[in-house]
């Protein structure tokens, strides 16, 4: 059914927009430099519009009177369907920036593919939500190389992060029948065509970083499907924490 | 207000006639309300005592962001939680502004919060409160904003031109973070009995630590003179205190919440509402570092600036190396 896959794709849009979110919002007041925090909260208020939209769109074309914040606050671990990359630990800095790079090279990938898809309710939010993508990766690919090309600490820190997060890349180009169906519908954008460009901007940000590309193949998948690890259990709960204490509250 | 007591370096306040020939034709403009700026001359008093109460503002914002912060990830829907990190982000942001204020007066901003991080300099008393429900973020809203606009809004027309524009553009979005604090304290006046009662409680924390923010009363304190005489402090302690009342008690009469003072009544005699004695004694115990979360507010920035080091250290070290390759890039052309 159509609108059953477009809103299961738009929620995925949505929940890693808003799950990313969340994780750099923890970093709130405590990031390494000042300019850091700034950044990390502009980045984290972008993402939280970003979700917004997503998630507005998709309960309507779901069209069982779930809004934004019924999506957001009143779906459990099982239901959300961000990729499992996005709901790793903020771990160290460097940890948090490699994540960031990671997501943020797909993510402009994907935006980019969807400004051109064929219902402009997704054209539009891609094309505003790309204009801040596109400072996103900016700032992280810029990072990595500081931080890799830096102090020998630095380097170890962040080649430890690569090594971490690699296996949970494989799953931003691992395309379902959601995304296979709506691709080749030009609603959606199929991620198995985005794997080549991301590795090469990957491939090429390492090389300045003096950053090496993990040999591991294995990969990690489940996330869009609703199947998660124990960290973003912990995660809702937090976020979660008053709607579902006072269900019925305006807030 | 986020700068409170204020040390000025003086005893008691000179008259004109008792001033060098430059400290009377400084403090002549002062009094033609002529902007001092960065290059002219100061007395030494006059620019150290702008540094505390400018690095103590920018402190305040900087720690300000953790009581927020707290909150920031239970934010109770999508809409809420960008409004929060936006102004969190301000804050961060007007942090930043009122460093380079600083800067302005001969001294890094390393240096100055370096001060913070040893416990040296202080910032407003009120972050050492905790927020413990959601009411909280409102109210801080409400309350703290409130009172920090009624400061800094005569501060924008104070002598020092830096710190006077800084506060232009600090109050402009400080009034936008009232009005958010305020709507979100209505909702939940108005929402369930559970909301409401977060709402009351909330109240009832914060409405004496925010008569605080004022600080001390004018009769203890020669600082407040000099620093009146300076223009880079306009209105008296108790003035502003006053004023805050007279605004804030029919605000909280709208929401139908009870502020936390059986002696507050309306005077017709004086126009201004009566309250009741402020805890001095509370007040002294959170400046010297006893409050709630003064340990806990430290450590945590303690704890990021130290845990950051090997990051600040890496940009350094990539600086170095690629003006190293600049240099050999041009020799070798």
């Amino acid at each position: 059914m159509l609108l059953d896959d477009k809103s299961v794709y738009l929620m995925r849009l949505g929940d890693n927009a808003l799950v990313l979110s969340q994780r750099l919002s923890e970093w709130c007041g405590k990031g390494p430099a000042f300019e850091e925090d700034m950044a990390l909260t502009n980045i984290a208020l972008d993402l939280i519009g970003q979700a917004r939209m997503w998630l507005s769109y998709a309960g309507e074309v779901e069209g069982r009177g779930r809004d934004e914040d019924a999506l957001a606050f009143r779906r459990d671990s099982h239901e959300f369907t961000n990729l499992l990359l996005v709901e790793q630990p903020n771990g160290d800095y460097a940890q948090t920036l490699v994540r960031q790079f990671f997501f943020d090279a797909w993510h402009q990938l994907v935006l980019e593919a969807l400004r051109r898809s064929s219902d402009d309710r997704i054209a539009d939010i891609a094309a505003k939500a790309i204009k801040e993508v596109a400072y996103h990766l900016r700032r992280s690919s810029d990072l990595v190389v500081r931080l890799g090309d830096g102090s020998a600490e630095s380097r170890r820190r962040m080649q430890d992060a690569v090594d971490e997060l690699w296996m949970f890349t494989g799953e931003m180009f691992n395309a379902d029948e959601t995304e296979e169906l709506l691709g080749a519908q030009g609603l959606a954008c199929d991620p198995s065509t985005l794997m080549d460009a991301w590795l090469a901007m990957v491939s090429e940000v390492f090389a300045e970083a003096t950053l090496e590309l993990p040999a591991g193949e294995w990969m990690q998948k489940g996330g869009k499907q609703g199947r998660h690890g124990e960290h973003l259990g912990l995660l809702l709960a937090e976020m979660q924490f008053l709607q579902r204490a006072y269900p019925g509250a305006t807030w | 207000m986020y700068a409170q007591m204020v040390d000025t370096g003086v005893k008691r306040v000179q008259g004109l006639d008792e001033m060098s020939a430059e400290e009377r034709a400084f403090q002549e403009r002062i009094d033609a309300g002529i902007k001092i700026e960065a290059k002219d001359w100061m007395p030494e008093g006059y620019r150290r005592t702008l540094i505390r109460q400018i690095s103590q503002h920018a402190h305040s914002e900087i720690v300000g962001q953790l009581p927020e912060g707290n909150w920031v990830t239970r934010a109770p829907s999508l809409k809420r939680k960008a409004i929060l990190l936006a102004k969190i982000q301000d804050e961060a942001g007007h942090g930043l502004y009122l460093y380079s204020a600083a800067e302005t007066l001969g001294v890094t901003r390393d240096q100055v919060y370096a001060d913070l991080l040893s416990g040296k300099v202080k910032y407003s008393s009120i972050f050492n409160y905790p927020t413990t429900n959601w009411a909280d973020i409102g109210t801080v809203g409400w309350l703290v904003d409130g009172a920090a606009i009624m400061n800094q809004i005569p501060l924008c027309r104070c002598s020092y031109g830096p710190y006077s524009r800084a506060m232009v553009r600090v109050c402009k979005e400080e009034s936008f973070h009232q009005r958010q604090g305020y709507d979100l304290v209505m909702t939940m006046a108005r929402g369930t009995p559970e909301q409401k009662q977060m709402a009351q409680d909330a109240l009832n924390r914060w409405w004496w630590p925010a008569l605080m923010m004022f600080g001390p009363p004018d009769s203890d304190s020669v600082h407040s003179a000099q620093s009146m005489q300076w223009k880079i402090k306009i209105l008296s302690n108790d003035e502003l205190r006053q004023k805050f009342v007279d605004q804030t008690v029919p605000q909280a009469e709208y929401l139908g919440l009870t502020v936390p003072d059986p002696e507050l009544k309306w005077n017709e005699d004086t126009g201004h509402y009566d309250f009741g004695e402020i805890d001095w004694e509370e007040f002294r115990q959170v400046v010297a570092g006893n409050g709630p979360c003064n340990r806990d507010r430290l450590r945590t920035r303690v704890k990021a600036w130290d845990d950051g080091a090997w990051f600040r250290d890496a940009l350094l070290a990539h600086a170095e190396k690629k003006s190293e390759r600049q240099v050999a890039a041009a020799k070798a052309a």
